[in-house]
């Protein structure tokens, strides 16, 4: 090769970053999202003439607007919560259940389908124990299926679960078509008047048996991945099948349990979504929240007591860009679009925790290291 | 990797640009909630409005404009919170608006009744009434209602339109009698549709008899591209006229691209297909809103079950497309109305139909609505069947001869 002494040195140069420190790497994210609410603000303000202040004061009255909100925000939380908890074994396992959407609608389909054939039978808590079981083995279920086929066959489970969810779909979609024989596909809401199978309002709260059982998975799932020996086996399937086999795991086995645990929070949450939250099905129960926990998931590097803060986050934000669009009357598009932003500043800013960005510089020597750096502007000063 | 990410941010940067520069022109989209300077009376009445979708939908935006120009007219508040879906958003939503101090709250979509009957009971200072509902005549609240109108007579009148498009069309030799079939985007096989459908075909069958028609569901309320691709299929399946019970420009789009007359719902689509655009039927809710808000004003109840007709105005005919419409439109339709008017009219007369081959003679609907969707009270006497009279909401849901559903 030519002489390096001679070679062009690139304007930016991007150079892998292992050993950041955690805080930085938090004020890195804290900084995305910062500046991309700064760019949200700056957008709707520029196309409408809103005050800024404005902007953020319903951003904030989103969440925080009244009990009401508060607690509805609390909910939405709790249940991408407890799908966000769903996926994290799995992925600690780096089998990519890209299935949480359907694992949860056949679960919320497991609910309703008890709360409509029980109710004249049973209510009370034997009804609860049942259709919590039944959501449980729902979501089971639709994990293991992926599960067996990639533990057997080695099939790609990322396309498998994702092509689960519309089997799932079409699933819900049927059993509307069964039960509303009008053709309307409204189910609407289920036992309106007896209120069989709701979960009861506690404290004159509604949602907050949602939020109760969801704190109690996190903690479970922290204790079952930190401390348990599944837990320890799922890290060292996740680290290397070939060492775990060495050392006399049985991978097969652990990817099925763990898929199944996976599926039965899933189920749960389907069932908190039935019970607790619509007390109605169709096919948009989810909502979105399947894919939406993988970032939660992502975000929290797996820990399940950061993704209490990274699922409010996003929750907060979520919330604030609707109730923005809703009362400054705009269109639904833009919530989506000021979601997308923030969305897309929140990715992009693992980009600048995993790499260091360098720019060129005038005494830059050649075979040496270039020790001055200046992050980008997301990075910290 | 380099050059990728300066791109990205380059990219990135001009999008911002343009996204901010290319909308600056269009400001001024200022709150419209303001009312003019009304009767004082109503000043301090609020009423909020619960929308399925926003204004991109005919179906909403029909109901917006009503709801605008009525707070318009009357000089009360409205609020809107419109893309409300059929779920815990709808209770959510219904909520806040009571919390708000709305008087009235009113849904627009037939999936959000459940909720808005749930919330009328933690709420019952607040009236709350929905569009398209069918509980509120059996249910014992006080403070819920439904109202609907008999949009299956302006179907028919629009029926009527397009009938004498394809007797021109006939005429001109385009086609031969038999061959005379319409198409129709539906959106779900239920009684509103199947009613909507069945008076549209049974208006066209009253001035060319041989003609018949195929339906296609899209199984969604609002989805542009998927009306548009049903639109295009009945086409390709040699459809002569298109008309369409869906709540986006789909149809009307896909009929202008390959010249095939449409009949519209709910707006008036002459600017989307100035050359193939027919007519309209909608209904008008203004009478309603003016209603409701009256009501409430004087302390007088709100009717349980409400259904509009074209003599409370609330059935309209948009604006007829003379470049389109076949000659002598206009006068058949006025005479149609007449007859309405009169009562002579009726479009359900069992003498003008048949289902499999036979005269309906009895039919019982699910009039009453119940879990298990019993068809519970007699429809047919005095030779025609009674839509609308029992409930406003549609419950003619037979599919009668000459429709392919």
């Amino acid at each position: 090769m030519a002489d390096l002494t001679k070679k062009h040195e690139p304007l930016i140069r991007l150079s892998k970053n292992d050993d950041l420190a955690p805080w930085k790497a938090w004020c890195i994210r804290l900084g995305a999202v910062a500046v991309s609410i700064l760019l949200c603000a700056g957008i709707v303000v520029l196309l409408t003439d809103i005050n800024p202040i404005e902007f953020f004061k319903e951003m904030i009255d989103g969440s925080f607007g009244s009990t009401r909100k508060f607690f509805k925000m609390l909910q939405e939380v709790a249940i991408l919560l407890c799908i966000s908890l769903a996926v994290t074994p799995a992925f600690k396992m780096k089998f990519w259940n890209t299935g949480a959407e359907g694992q949860v609608l056949v679960g919320a389909l497991a609910t309703a389908a008890c709360m409509k054939y029980l109710c004249n039978s049973i209510s009370g808590l034997p009804l609860f124990l049942v259709m919590f079981i039944c959501s449980v083995l729902a979501g089971m279920v639709w994990g293991i299926v992926p599960a067996f086929f990639k533990a057997h066959f080695k099939t790609n489970e990322t396309l498998f679960t994702l092509m689960m969810n519309y089997i799932a779909i079409q699933l819900v979609a049927f059993m509307i078509a069964v039960w509303v024989p009008s053709g309307s596909q409204v189910v609407g809401v289920i036992n309106r008047e007896t209120k069989i199978g709701w979960l009861p309002d506690l404290f004159g709260q509604k949602y907050i048996i949602n939020v109760i059982i969801v704190l109690v998975i996190t903690l479970v799932i922290y204790i079952y991945l930190r401390y348990s020996k599944h837990g320890y086996e799922i890290s060292v399937v996740g680290e290397s099948e070939n060492t775990a086999r060495y050392i006399g795991i049985n991978v097969k086995k652990v990817i099925l349990r763990t898929m199944a645990v996976s599926g039965a929070i899933c189920g749960i949450a389907g069932f908190l979504l039935v019970a607790g939250t619509d007390h109605s099905i169709s096919t948009e129960t989810a909502g979105g929240d399947g894919f939406t926990a993988i970032m939660v998931s992502w975000l929290a590097k797996f820990n399940p007591f950061v993704m209490m803060v990274t699922s409010f986050i996003i929750s907060f934000l979520r919330i604030g860009a609707g109730e923005i669009a809703s009362s400054f009357n705009l269109n639904e598009s833009v919530a989506e679009i000021l979601t997308g932003i923030i969305i897309f500043f929140i990715i992009g800013s693992e980009f600048f925790i995993n790499y260091k960005v360098n720019f060129r510089t005038k005494q830059a020597k050649e075979h040496t290291e270039v020790k001055q750096i200046e992050e980008s502007k997301e990075g910290t000063k | 990797m380099k050059k990728f990410l300066a791109l990205m941010l380059a990219a990135l940067m001009m999008f911002a640009l343009v996204a901010c520069g290319g909308n600056n022109a269009t400001n001024g989209n200022a709150d419209e909630t303001t009312t003019a300077a009304g009767t004082t009376d109503y000043s301090s009445i609020k009423m909020g409005l619960i929308c399925l979708h926003d204004e991109n939908s005919t179906y909403d935006a029909n109901f917006i404009q009503a709801a605008e120009a009525a707070s318009k007219e009357l000089g009360f508040e409205l609020v809107k919170k419109v893309n409300i879906p059929e779920d815990d958003s709808c209770a959510q939503a219904a909520e806040e608006l009571a919390e708000d101090g709305c008087d009235i709250i009113f849904a627009d979509s037939f999936g959000h009744e459940t909720y808005m009957m749930t919330v009328a009971e933690e709420y019952p200072e607040v009236q709350f009434c929905h569009a398209t509902g069918t509980n509120a005549k059996t249910s014992d609240m006080a403070n819920y209602h439904n109202a609907f109108a008999s949009i299956y007579e302006g179907r028919y009148l629009a029926g009527i339109a397009a009938g004498m498009k394809i007797n021109e069309m006939i005429k001109e030799g385009k086609f031969t009698a038999e061959e005379a079939k319409m198409g129709y985007v539906g959106a779900y096989p239920y009684a509103e549709v199947i009613s909507g459908y069945t008076s549209f075909y049974l208006g066209a069958k009253s001035v060319c008899p041989s003609v018949t028609m195929t339906v296609k569901y899209t199984n969604s309320w609002f989805d542009i591209a998927l009306e548009k691709e049903a639109a295009d299929a009945l086409i390709g399946e040699g459809c002569i006229l298109i008309s369409q019970h869906a709540d986006s420009e789909g149809a009307p789009k896909a009929c202008e691209e390959k010249g095939v007359p449409n009949v519209a719902y709910n707006v008036n689509t002459i600017n989307l297909g100035p050359t193939t655009a027919i007519i309209s039927s909608k209904i008008d809710w203004t009478p309603y809103f003016k209603l409701i808000v009256e009501a409430v004003a004087k302390g007088e109840a709100i009717p349980d079950d409400w259904c509009g007709s074209i003599a409370t105005g609330s059935v309209v005919l948009t604006e007829l497309n003379e470049d389109v419409a076949a000659e002598g439109t206009q006068d058949a339709i006025d005479a149609a109305i007449k007859e309405f008017k009169e009562g002579t009219l009726k479009v359900f007369n069992t003498a003008n139909f048949t289902v499999d081959g036979e005269t309906l003679e009895s039919y019982k609907a699910d009039v009453v609505p119940d879990a298990n969707f019993e068809k519970d009270t007699e429809v047919v006497s005095d030779g025609y069947f009674h839509e609308s009279e029992m409930r406003s909401a549609p419950y003619f849901d037979i599919i009668i001869d000459g429709i392919t559903a």
